[in-house]
């Protein structure tokens, strides 16, 4: 979509840069400046489901790079973030890393099991990748509940919260300010990824991957380059997410997670990396609304309303984007955006 | 040995219902390019169904297995029309998230009607005892296994001799060409679903009888998978072979590895296992058409 009216690009660093005109630079420091204030305001409840929110932006970040941008699609997801939060929480709680060598660690786990589950990419795709990538998050569920001694199996394994210079990350709001800021550098670097070579080469083969392999695009570098970026993305959220609950078990990261993570990349809209955010918070907040409504509801209609109901929303929401606005929100936010700027005058 | 013959039987039995599901996924996929992701739930939906009409509304065998074909189909017609018709062209991601969330509205409407909870229908289904030697049988597998080789030849018999049957076959040889011989493609999709939903409501009865229906039943289909890519994702015939495969490995697999595990559950990852081997080593199966693409 265009700029605003009047607005022309003169260099290259114009024509490349993302906050454009001063508009969006007051829109960026009100939104942070907003975010970070946010603990002074809300109360803890609402705090934690914005950290979650945090988290899981960061994770379909990856995601968004993997199956938006190089349409490598996962099913896997929640398994890979199950392997950073275990790496995360292993070094941690059983050899004493501090969080922040563990983290790097955890990322660099996941990008690495990413590529060996990536490897079959290279002759599979669509559907048979979707099966392998299930595959996938099972087996590496089941090798963490089979590796009793080291990861405490289905005991799941108590971790640490994060601290720096005997500073404790306990309250919601300190775990807050350290999810949103790698939120914020996740994002930053979502974006540019995917502006640099490695994402061009992404989108080439998104589009058309004999083309792109005709053109000079080696298939092979940039899938697996795609997934393990995808998968680092997976292990840093999986690490904070271990580290928030304080405690690791694989019912964190049920099969289901992994389905709704690419339901927020449908709802959000593919290949966006706005897009990516109003997913993970569109759908997140609906599960919250369906934790308000779902008591009222049980108590009125029926004892198991309240889980049904929650399913059927997300399914419901997930078909209803698929057939009426298969481009996500993103989609839609270009054409309000591109609406009020013609305004009044929109032809 | 008679511990292996007795792991071979129950696996065979096991493979038999994978091959049902997987056919009924083969079905959708060849005639309307569409990976269908809510097959086990279909199943589920089967299992619970058994129970309403056997149990709760104490309907003999033969009219209950009516009534919840009749259900099938209607589900099936509702299903294509109302979600799958709109997404005719579009990219295999929207397709497979449009079945998936499919399976996951099934899933809550199903908890919603029963409730989620363990049903079981035990020795309502008719029993045949069977004893070979060591080996018994267990009586409601046999049925099992009964209706599901009566159900892929009734397919098979359909597919080669009546109209539709022909029309859907040749569908997956190429739409176009069919649409200019003045087939209506969308009926051959709506035949396919509702094909495959029949296929799975049968299945789920079975299982339902055998071991009991809850949710995770639907996990079942997951497992198909690995039985539609060993045998290749357009071969009916392959499906039934590799149903058969799977269920023996698992089987036999979980019986002799399981007691060497600490954590067990071999049975419930095998299926997986045996999926990544196949698609990193022989990608289109055992019976698949290899897909050539050009530019």
């Amino acid at each position: 979509m265009g700029l605003p009216s009047g607005t022309f690009n003169q260099s290259y660093g114009q024509y490349m840069a993302i906050f454009r005109t001063r508009t969006h630079w007051v829109m960026l420091i009100a939104f942070l400046i907003f975010l970070f204030t946010c603990p002074l305001f809300f109360s803890d409840r609402i705090l934690t489901i914005l950290t979650i929110i945090g988290i899981t932006v960061i994770s379909v970040h990856g995601l968004n790079i993997l199956t938006g941008y190089c349409n490598q699609i996962s099913m896997g997801h929640a398994g890979f973030m199950a392997v950073g939060a275990y790496t995360s929480a292993i070094l941690t709680a059983k050899l004493g890393f501090s969080f922040w060598a563990a983290l790097p660690c955890a990322a660099l786990a996941a990008g690495i099991v990413g590529l060996i589950f990536g490897l079959p990419s290279l002759r599979i795709k669509g559907f048979y990748l979707i099966m392998a990538t299930i595959a996938a998050h099972f087996i590496i569920i089941w090798v963490i509940l089979q590796l009793y001694g080291i990861t405490g199996g289905s005991d799941g394994l108590a971790v640490p919260r994060p601290e720096i210079g005997g500073f404790v990350f306990k309250s919601k709001s300190s775990y807050f300010y350290l999810v949103m800021i790698i939120a914020c550098l996740g994002t930053f670097l979502a974006k540019n990824i995917v502006r640099t070579r490695a994402g061009r080469a992404f989108i080439a083969i998104r589009d058309n991957e004999l083309a792109a392999e005709v053109m000079g695009v080696n298939l092979w570098i940039y899938k697996l380059q795609a997934f393990f970026i995808g998968c680092v993305f997976a292990g840093v959220a999986g690490s904070l997410l271990v580290h928030y609950v304080a405690f690791a078990t694989t019912d964190q990261f049920p099969f289901m997670n992994s389905v709704w993570y690419l339901g927020m990349l449908i709802v959000g809209g593919m290949g966006s990396t706005a897009g990516a955010i109003f997913g993970a918070v569109f759908l997140k907040l609906l599960d919250e609304l369906v934790t308000i409504v779902g008591p009222i509801l049980s108590a009125a209609v029926a004892p198991q309303a309240a889980a049904s109901l929650s399913l059927i929303m997300r399914g419901l929401v997930i078909i209803l984007f698929l057939i009426f606005e298969p481009r996500g929100l993103a989609h839609r936010w270009e054409m309000v955006k591109s609406y009020y700027r013609l305004w009044p005058f929109s032809h | 040995m008679s511990f292996f013959l007795q792991l071979m039987v129950s696996g065979f039995a096991l493979g038999m219902v994978y091959a049902l599901i997987a056919i009924g996924f083969v079905i959708i996929l060849k005639c309307s390019k569409a990976f269908n992701i809510a097959q086990g739930h279909f199943v589920m939906i089967g299992g619970y169904l058994g129970f309403t009409f056997l149990v709760t509304f104490h309907l003999p065998v033969w009219l209950s297995l009516l009534a919840a074909v009749a259900v099938a189909i209607v589900l099936g017609l509702l299903i294509e029309r109302l979600t799958l018709r709109p997404l005719v062209g579009q990219p295999v991601l929207a397709v497979i998230m449009m079945t998936i969330a499919l399976s996951v509205v099934l899933e809550g409407l199903a908890t919603l009607i029963w409730g989620g909870e363990y049903k079981t229908y035990h020795g309502v289904l008719p029993t045949i005892t069977l004893k070979v030697g060591e080996l018994s049988i267990p009586p409601e597998t046999l049925i099992g296994v009964m209706v599901s080789i009566a159900v892929v030849t009734i397919l098979m018999l359909f597919f080669r001799y009546t109209k539709s049957g022909l029309a859907m076959m040749a569908t997956a040889e190429d739409e176009q060409v069919v649409q200019s011989a003045g087939i209506r493609v969308t009926t051959v999709y709506a035949i396919s679903w509702v094909i495959a939903c029949v296929v799975g409501v049968i299945g789920g009865i079975i299982l339902g009888g055998v071991s009991g229906v809850m949710i995770p039943l639907a996990n079942v289909g997951l497992k198909a998978f690995a039985v539609v890519l060993l045998g290749g994702v357009n071969s009916i015939g392959g499906a039934i072979v590799a149903g058969i495969m799977v269920g023996v490995l698992e089987n036999v697999a979980a019986g002799y590895l399981d007691p060497l595990l600490p954590g067990g559950g071999l049975a419930n990852v095998f299926p997986f296992i045996v999926m990544i081997v196949v698609l990193i080593f022989k990608p289109y199966g055992l019976f698949g058409l290899v897909e050539i693409e050009r530019i």
